[in-house]
């Protein structure tokens, strides 16, 4: 009986340690996936031409500059709208609600962060880029602008999740001596407790951004998917292309190992790569705040 | 009298540094009470963990040194150590109930051990709380959570749990640290019935406690044994200067 | 001076305060807007029929059934391959794994996983379920693509849950004589479970409502017949609901709101009945 325990639990465990491997194994997988589809671009379409302001893959213009600045104004449109709200919500829920509210918010900020981003984008459809329109005087509803609320309104619970956590783990004796010393609480928010919670806070803006970056069906169906290149401020306002919404909106009607289909996976690439570096440097960062408080509490 | 356990020129070295045992050489002696005292990281713990192979569970540096559990050295890699925690059952400082009945903590050791059969777990059951004096108490609630009995219960109800296993030696490390006197006094009664089957060292948390229990006594500094002797003997007139001015109050 | 200072201060809060307060309100009353306003304009559409027949007129009448059920079953093969590997690898990393380098390298994979943008998902779940192992577009393909994808979050909530069982209870456990496996499976399992099982149910949530990773692996616009196996494309609530609102001409408002609201309720029921679970087991504890 002794004997076919131990038979039993040699297998399990060792199951077990192969489980917790396989989150290396699908992250190579991943990338290694994403090398193969995309290394033939370089085969295919000149280095310089890819950095050309016109996508165009109908006539074999494949220049992303176009794509990586609607990317990047929308996210930062979206920075725009996610951190100030986020953190005010996380610093509200964590600092100033009183209990009761603290349960009924924390639920509901939750809730913002399951709904389905396809719902979000259907509601900028149907409300939000027709009220822009008429508000904003504008040709067209569906723009980074647009794509930007939205996208803040996604990322938001990101944040606050985040920040609140962060705010939460500042030790109640830096607030209390603030007060002791005569500060208001408002003062002692702005001095001690948000400071003290600087890192977290800061992974948090990272990590909603993060997100941002990567979210595709909000911003395919707002944002205008127009290729254009967006360096102006009133770019904002008009229609724009993402990175990820290109990737969705294109990769139906490619043919298989043409030469957009490779494109496509570069900029897929391209896209986890963003993603490697955002949390890599997030993590650092978490991780050489824990060893900074270690050294300062041991 | 018989040694049950001899423990053999014994060191040991935790791999963050604390506690150590060095060059520990002991006999326990067989159903009688050892009281291991001293003052803290003298090693008293670290020795009760080599007893139990729970050590297995810590980072150890390095280890040397033999025990021998009727004759045979446990600290030896062929060692069965699951039939030796059997053996040698453990009670810790805190009481420590497992989020089950009253009934399945008892019973949880001897379903591991692959009994089954309903008659005999309730034999055991029974049998265990008797010898733990605490039948009366909860003969009734057999299947409430153990968790909602008081402190100094809980504590009989592991001590109970050790026995339901019928081990030879049981072990306890500061038992009574968090309990108020009474049941202090119910569990130091309980010992005296006990080691008259079983081998039964403890850890003290207070001199006076080591006086009241000891049938042998050992005192350790910093992880060396510094003298053995008789309870009674040991206690009125230690034979070393430094057991004597810890027993007196001198420092500790 | 000294008072008017301290006036000021006070004041400052105060207009402080209500702007936060402001803040927050601001982020919170959209979501219940959102959700009310889909509420009222979905219902109307919502009938036996909408909820279990199939789609005519090119969408535009009828009803969502194959999407209802396609996203069930989407669920469902996210759940089966996602749920056994994701607590396997948070037992591993709650009780076995030592602080190593290798240990640090998984944490920073899980991480990765996590960030990685949905679409980039589909990309993959194209280039090696669909194609490489010739799944072609299938529930198997999407739902192994969803799986990895929901991966990291089963993994770092039942790491936490199983984190916060005592650690007293497996040194009890095992000075009684039990394995490491059987304190796992007898008392740390078994108390991290409904922790356990909130973040599985939060994750399927997040699997049930993603388009992207579904686009190119397993998502069909229409389907005559019900998919008869696992190697059948689908349909599914949340591509659906993007092709209507965007694809198809002169769609019926009316069907827009309903299917959106279908899809919200299937998300929404699994976030209550995570948060049910949650709430209750913190009141049965037992330590």
């Amino acid at each position: 009986m002794e004997k076919s325990l131990n038979w039993h639990e040699f297998v399990i465990t060792r199951a077990i340690k192969a489980s917790g491997y396989s989150a290396i194994l699908f992250v190579a997988l991943i990338f290694f996936f994403l090398l193969r589809e995309s290394v033939p671009t370089f085969g295919e379409v000149e280095l310089t031409s890819l950095l050309n302001p016109r996508w165009y893959p109908i006539e074999d213009y494949f220049g992303i500059l176009p794509l990586i600045t609607g990317s990047i104004i929308v996210t930062l449109g979206a920075a725009l709208v996610a951190v100030p709200f986020g953190i005010g919500t996380a610093i509200y829920i964590s600092e100033i609600a009183p209990r009761w509210m603290r349960e009924i918010l924390k639920p509901l900020v939750e809730l913002l962060g399951g709904l389905p981003s396809v719902v979000l984008g259907f509601l900028g459809i149907l409300v939000l880029s027709p009220f822009l329109r008429v508000f904003l005087d504008l040709p067209t509803g569906l723009t980074a602008f647009t794509g930007s609320l939205l996208l803040g309104g996604i990322a938001v619970p990101t944040v606050v999740s985040v920040a609140e956590d962060a705010l939460d783990a500042v030790p109640r004796a830096y607030r209390e001596g603030a007060w002791a010393l005569g500060a208001t609480r408002w003062q002692t928010i702005w001095r001690v407790t948000l400071p003290a919670a600087r890192s977290g806070v800061l992974t948090a803006i990272m990590l909603g951004v993060g997100r941002a970056i990567g979210e595709t069906m909000t911003v395919m169906m707002v944002t205008g998917n127009a290729p254009v290149l967006a360096l102006k401020l009133g770019s904002l306002f008009s229609p724009v292309r993402t990175m990820t919404a290109t990737i969705a909106a294109e990769m139906g009607e490619v043919a298989n190992g043409s030469t957009h289909y490779h494109v496509l996976f570069f900029i897929g690439m391209v896209l986890f790569l963003i993603s490697l570096g955002v949390n890599i440097a997030a993590s650092s960062f978490v991780f050489r705040a824990k060893k900074r408080a270690e050294r300062i509490l041991s | 009298m018989v040694e049950k356990i001899v423990i053999e020129n014994l060191s040991l070295q935790y791999s963050d540094g604390t506690e150590s045992l060095r060059g520990v050489s002991l006999g326990i002696q067989e159903k009688a009470v050892t009281v291991l005292f001293g003052p803290a990281g003298g090693g008293k713990s670290t020795l009760l963990r080599c007893l139990n192979r729970l050590n297995d569970l810590t980072e150890v540096k390095a280890s040397s040194g033999q025990i021998l559990i009727d004759g045979k050295n446990i600290l030896d890699s062929k060692t069965d150590v699951i039939a030796l925690r059997r053996k040698v059952g453990m009670v810790f400082a805190r009481p420590v109930v497992l989020p089950l009945s009253i009934r399945e903590n008892l019973t949880y050791g001897l379903e591991l051990a692959g009994e089954k059969r309903r008659l005999k777990l309730d034999e055991a059951v029974e049998r265990s709380l008797k010898l733990a004096a605490i039948w009366e108490e909860v003969r009734d609630r057999l299947d409430d959570p153990a968790i909602a009995l008081s402190g100094g219960q809980q504590q009989r109800i592991c001590l109970a749990r050790v026995l339901a296993l019928q081990p030879e030696i049981i072990l306890l490390d500061e038992p009574t640290s968090g309990l108020d006197p009474i049941s202090t006094g119910k569990v130091e009664a309980a010992l005296v019935e006990l080691k008259k089957q079983y081998t039964i060292i403890l850890v003290p948390h207070s001199v006076q406690q080591a006086g009241r229990t000891a049938d042998y006594a050992a005192f350790f500094l910093q992880g060396e044994l510094i003298e053995y002797g008789e309870g009674k003997s040991l206690f009125t007139a230690p034979k070393e200067k430094r057991t004597e001015d810890y027993v007196t109050g001198r420092f500790g | 001076m000294r008072r008017i200072f301290s006036a000021n201060r006070h004041l400052v809060q105060r207009i402080g305060f209500t702007g936060i307060t402001l803040m927050a309100f601001a982020t919170v009353v959209p979501i219940v807007a959102t959700v009310i306003y889909i509420l009222i304009q979905g219902t109307p559409a919502i009938s036996l029929e909408f909820l279990s027949g199939f789609p005519h007129d090119g969408m535009r009448a009828g009803g969502i059934l194959p999407a209802i059920i396609g996203t069930s079953y989407l669920t469902l093969g996210t759940a089966v391959f996602s749920v056994p590997l994701g607590i396997a690898a948070a037992i591993y990393l709650s009780e076995y794994a030592a602080d190593s380098p290798l240990t640090r390298t998984i944490r920073i994979a899980i991480i990765n996983l996590a960030g990685i943008p949905s679409v980039v998902y589909g990309l993959f779940g194209l280039g090696l379920f669909v194609l490489f192992l010739k799944f072609g577009t299938s529930i198997l393909a999407a739902s192994l693509t969803l799986s990895i994808m929901t991966l990291p979050v089963i993994i770092s909530t039942a790491e936490e849950s199983l984190r916060s069982v005592p650690q007293a209870f497996r040194t009890v456990s095992i000075s009684l004589g039990a394995t490491r496996w059987q304190t796992i499976r007898r008392i740390v399992l078994k108390e991290a479970l409904p922790g356990i099982l909130t973040g599985v149910i939060l994750g399927l949530e997040r699997a049930a409502g993603e388009t992207a990773p579904i686009l190119f692996t397993g998502a069909a616009f229409f389907l005559p017949r019900l998919p008869g196996s696992p190697f059948d494309a689908t349909m599914a609530l949340p591509y659906h609901l993007f092709v209507i609102s965007t694809q198809v001409p002169e769609m019926p408002i009316k069907i827009q709101y309903g299917t959106a609201l279908v899809l919200l309720v299937f998300v929404l029921t699994m976030n209550l009945i995570a948060t049910v679970i949650r709430s209750r087991a913190r009141a049965k504890r037992q330590w």
